[in-house]
């Protein structure tokens, strides 16, 4: 439904979502500038190296969940399980372990099995029950947080030290998960623009219909974000874990990743509708929240307060892509309209 | 403001909405359709929770459980308008907190508060709707990011203000409108007002989609830019739709307060809203499903619940069992669309219509397309 | 379409099968199951601690302790005024509100006595992640001279508690415990087992065998909570009182909803809450469905204190005391002074009974219905107007 030019979607997909990535930059690089003066004003150095290492920190956790929720978005889907899966992961993950070492390797496939599993359901339900993202992800979502009210009381499980290393270790001010994070947007970057499913996945997003006209199966791009999303959600829930020190049932309601990755991805540039955007717009979008919270932070700006600025920027930054996308686009009529 | 006459074709190329269409047809056609089958779902629970437990099926326990789901069934049906015109209102949690928080305290001194605070409250019902609304429209932001926005700086600026919870309950008399109820009535005991409020907005929400703005709106939901051409003002039509909905959501603050006093009632109030629109049959991504099976659908909800609590479901499942079942309704109504459309033989090529994996959420594209 | 039909229905299946089985693996080898949940000597300990003397002045509650184990503090005995990190779980409930308010005024006086210079707050908005983070930045970039934290949670926050113990500084740890006793004092009342005991005891005493409970819980999962209930419970079970447990999300419309049924369905005799937001809906929808009123728990919050005088219910508040949001930074001062603190500094928490209530309303008249009658600040200055006005930061 969205009013672009169908054809050669994949390739103005990547060409638009290269330049609106730009954008996405440039309000990153305000919001530094901004954040950097106000920080200063709050007598504290906004580039100090432990100001750098929290905000990377703070990108590492939603950065990953927002990674597959880009590629969810991008079919034209979304996924509200999220938090739940994150939860669910970092229990799973948490009492296999079970603070034995031995048991990490283990416990790490199970959890993204069960995961992908979930994501599997998601995807599943999407494409053949024809059931929208919205309320097929949420209804899964209900059906885990059942499961965990059931059987969790509160945190349980244990990370052994060689898990929990992979939170306290820093390379300079690099934390060790920004760079899984960041390694894993790259094989998202990958998969999106080297592989065949990738291009699918914006064919399915910008056009289904015509994407199926062309002879495409549309259900495997959606199956594939959706267990991708759910893996990413595991990995986030397991980098959780490793920060806890303990799986809990709670974590991923408490960071609100449904919303916030959404928020994010949007931020990022990519078209909520689907079929546009990338990661390295995400990663930018992840990067301008860290940016502001950091700021606000300094600030101590009360806490309800930070929420409004959340809210009215989320609007403002989208309005202003919402424009660029105007200025940019060549044709006067889609496809559609020409029928 | 709108052009769409009865007699001009559906600009989408398919069957008009059902009450366009006789009486009879319409009831024949109604069984067959999501938006007519929550009504046989509703009849199935009500059924499943009085042979469960007969206390249920007593006249002044039905009329008090339909008095105190007036509140989210007016809220679903504030939410249909925006959802059949394609968008999303994730503001609806945050409004009714809002109103919560506006009568606790403004209105908890004396009588005379009650009708300037109600002005009040339904004047900032209809802001956040104009924003939501304008911002969705001329700014072109996605409605699902303008209301995830305004819900976030709405809750803020409230509890910055206000605190999290509000200073007491409004006097009795504003309490009454959700709380009281016509007494002394044979056989029901009492008629909650919530019940009257909720039948009358429900006949205006019924006879609204009968009018030349109703049928702009399922145009502008199911084709904005052919609803566009053919002369609609769609900025308009959606902008009032938010409206309706920020004002359904005041108006279930409003009896909220009343039913349960003033507390942090609201968060996730949307999700609710949603869910019940689409238990009701109204398909995401606009264009299709009536108004009042969207209430409908929040009774079904409800009488889920109720049904949950009388066979005794472990509370910590609930939420559980719920997904399962919302999951169930809508793939249940998908393929019921399906067959509809698929035997209303009206080829509908450039648009996904439920039947398709990846239908577009609604509110997700840019409000008004150019 | 049939082809169609069929591969849909088992695609469904499959999903359903999938989503079934990932429940059923899981269920096997959980942990954290009641059971498992409920600690029998925390329970011992706590049963205990309720009627065990307390040193110190009752008319300064929040400076009583359990005689215990000492901290020596003589080598933070410095000259000066001090800065204070302040990592906050969260203000997004009346009951944290009212405490967060009362600790802004007695920050107020130790400003004005120059025993502090500054407090940074950094508050975590209920999420475990961020409050780690909060904690993190503060040891690299707060400049602190004293922490004091009240976590989000119990086990999560822990390795953070531990990375500020190992600068050096003085800990304080308030409300909700962490799993390391390296903190310099950790404050709390007595706790979630008390509060289970308390109230679990009080209907037992005014019900009688085969009476109806409701339970209206918030959530699942929080550990503060499930020890209240997995007290409550043991008990009135032990008593053959027939409990029903419900999630409420401390939303007032859902409690009114549940009790309502359960009145359709029959009589009930007794209400237990794990906190009192709320409290007032439930003993509305006795009155709206022209039922007795019940025996009743709910907590020292205003609305409850006065809708239960107005209804003259059998009643108690149980109280989880809120004016310990003042101890910590008398922790501090004392600290600095180098007098020893109590390592774990145990709190009075002693529920409000009917003889009590008119002094606690009397008190606390004219403030708002969010407010905790025992938040201990009425000698702090802005009392009453700051609680009234309840603004945050």
């Amino acid at each position: 439904m969205s009013a672009t030019v169908t054809s050669p979607r994949g390739l103005r997909a990547r060409g638009a979502g290269l330049s609106s990535t730009a954008i996405v930059y440039l309000v990153l690089l305000g919001a530094i500038v901004i954040g950097a003066i106000l920080t200063a004003t709050a007598g504290r150095n906004f580039f100090s190296s432990g100001n750098i290492s929290a905000i990377l920190t703070a990108t590492s956790i939603l950065g990953l969940v927002a990674i597959g929720q880009t590629l969810v978005i991008l079919v034209g889907s979304l996924d509200l399980s999220v938090p739940y899966v994150v939860s669910l992961s970092s229990l799973v993950g948490g009492t296999m372990m079970a603070g034995q070492t031995g048991n990490i390797v283990p416990a790490v496939l199970v959890t993204v099995g069960v995961a992908a599993a979930i994501g599997l359901a998601n995807g599943l339900i999407v494409s053949q029950l024809h059931v929208h993202g919205f309320i097929a992800t949420l209804g899964v979502g209900l059906i885990v947080s059942g499961y965990l009210g059931t059987n969790y009381k509160g945190s349980a499980g244990s990370a052994p030290g060689a898990f929990r290393a992979i939170d306290e270790t820093k390379i300079g001010p690099v934390p060790v998960s920004v760079l899984i994070m960041v390694a894993f947007a790259a094989l998202a970057i990958l998969l999106l623009q080297r592989t065949r499913i990738g291009h699918h996945m914006y064919a399915v997003g910008g056009s289904p219909e015509v994407a199926r006209l062309s002879g495409l199966r549309t259900s495997p791009p959606v199956v594939v974000a959706h267990v991708l999303c759910s893996v990413m959600s595991a990995l986030a829930g397991l980098l959780l874990l490793s920060r806890l020190s303990v799986g809990s049932p709670t974590i991923g309601s408490q960071g609100g990743y449904d919303l916030l990755s959404i928020a994010a991805v949007v931020l990022g540039g990519t078209l909520l509708a689907g079929g546009r955007g990338g990661i390295l717009g995400t990663l930018g979008g992840v990067a301008i929240f860290a940016v502001m919270d950091s700021t606000m932070g300094a600030l101590q700006v009360n806490p309800f307060l930070k929420d409004v600025v959340r809210g009215v920027i989320i609007i403002a930054a989208v309005a202003v892509y919402a424009r660029r996308n105007l200025q940019v686009r060549p044709a006067r009529f889609s496809a559609q309209e020409a029928r | 403001m709108t052009t769409t006459t009865p007699d001009r074709p559906d600009p989408a190329g398919r069957e008009l909405p059902a009450h366009a269409r006789p009486l009879g047809a319409r009831l024949a056609a109604g069984a067959a359709t999501p938006g007519g089958a929550v009504y046989v779902l509703v009849a199935v629970l009500l059924v499943s929770i009085i042979i469960s437990n007969p206390n249920f099926g007593d006249p002044s326990s039905l009329i008090r459980f339909a008095g105190r789901t007036a509140p989210i069934a007016i809220a679903a049906m504030g939410q249909y308008y925006v959802i059949v015109s394609g968008e999303f209102d994730l503001s609806m949690g945050a409004v009714v907190t809002t109103q919560v928080i506006i009568a606790g305290n403004m209105a908890g001194e004396s009588a005379g508060q009650v009708v300037p605070v109600l002005v009040l409250m339904l004047l900032v019902g209809v802001l956040v709707g104009l924003v939501n609304g304008l911002a969705t429209t001329l700014l072109r932001v996605p409605s699902f990011i303008v209301t995830l926005g305004t819900m976030l700086a709405l809750f803020g600026i409230v509890r910055y203000v206000a605190g999290v919870a509000p200073a007491g309950n409004p006097v009795d008399e504003f309490r009454q409108i959700g709380r009281g109820g016509i007494e002394g009535v044979p056989v029901v005991e009492v008629v909650p007002y919530p019940l009257i409020i909720v039948v009358v907005l429900a006949a205006l929400a019924a006879y609204s989609m009968r009018r030349p703005f109703g049928r702009a709106l399922v145009a502008a939901g199911d084709n904005s830019e052919a609803a566009r051409l053919g002369g609609t003002s769609v900025w308009w039509i959606k902008t009032r739709a938010f409206i309706i909905s920020s004002l359904s959501a005041s108006v279930a603050g409003i009896i909220l307060v009343g039913y349960a006093g003033g507390r942090a009632v609201g968060e996730g109030y949307e999700f609710s809203a949603i869910t019940a629109v689409v238990v009701g049959g109204v398909v995401l991504g606009g264009g299709r499903g009536w108004v009042l099976s969207a209430a409908a659908g929040a009774y079904a909800l409800e009488l889920l619940f109720v049904l949950l609590t009388v066979l005794e479901v472990p509370s910590t499942w609930r939420p559980s069992v719920q997904g399962l079942i919302i999951i169930l309704a809508v793939a249940a109504s998908a393929r019921v669309w399906q067959v509809g459309r698929r035997a209303a033989t009206v080829p509908d090529p450039d648009r996904s219509g439920p039947g398709h994996p990846t239908q577009p959420i609604p509110g997700t594209h840019e409000g008004e397309k150019r | 379409m049939n082809r169609h039909a069929s591969r849909r229905v088992l695609a469904a299946a499959a999903a359903l099968t999938v989503l079934a089985a990932c429940s059923n693996g899981g269920s096997d080898d959980s942990e954290g199951s009641g059971e498992e949940w409920f600690v029998q000597a925390d329970f011992d300990e706590q049963m205990e601690q309720r009627d065990a003397t307390f040193e110190g002045d009752p008319a300064t509650p929040w400076l009583q302790y359990i005689d215990g184990e000492m901290t020596d503090t003589s080598q933070y005995a410095a000259e000066g005024p001090k800065k204070v990190c302040f990592a906050n779980a969260s203000v997004s409930n009346p009951w944290r509100q009212t405490g967060y308010l009362t600790m802004q005024q007695q920050l107020e006086v130790l400003k004005g006595s120059g025993a502090i210079s500054e407090m940074e707050t950094r508050d975590a908005q209920d999420d475990d992640n961020t409050q780690i983070a909060d904690i993190d930045y503060f040891i690299s970039e707060g400049n602190c001279d004293a922490f004091i934290i009240s976590p989000n949670s119990t086990a999560a926050i822990t390795p953070a508690v531990e990375r500020a113990c190992d600068t050096g500084k003085p800990v304080v740890v308030f409300d909700r415990g962490v799993e390391t006793d390296c903190a310099t004092t950790f404050i709390h009342p007595i706790g979630g087992y008390a509060w289970g005991i308390d109230t679990a005891n009080f209907l037992v005493e005014n019900l009688e065998e085969g009476d109806r409970v409701i339970a209206l819980r918030i959530l699942p999962g929080v550990d503060v909570l499930e020890t209240r209930w997995a007290a409550a419970e043991k008990i009135l079970e032990e008593e053959g009182i027939e409990v029903e447990d419900h999630f409420t999300g401390a939303d007032p419309s859902e409690i009114k909803k549940i009790i309502s049924d359960a009145l359709v369905q029959g009589d009930v005799q007794g209400v237990w809450m794990d906190a009192g937001d709320g409290a007032v809906a439930a003993i509305e929808a006795f009155e709206d469905a022209g039922a007795d009123y019940p025996v009743m728990t709910g907590e020292d919050e205003m609305s409850f204190l006065r809708k239960w005088e107005e209804t003259g219910l059998t009643g108690l508040a149980p109280v989880y005391s809120n004016f310990q949001w003042r101890t910590p930074l008398l922790a501090v001062q004392k600290i600095f002074a180098g007098e020893e603190v109590p390592k774990e500094w145990v709190l009075p928490q002693k529920p409000i009974t009917e003889d009590e209530r008119g002094q606690f309303l009397a008190d606390n008249e004219g403030l708002p219905d969010g407010h905790y009658a025992k938040f201990g600040g009425e000698d702090l200055p802005g009392f009453p107007q700051v609680w009234i006005d309840r603004k945050v930061g």
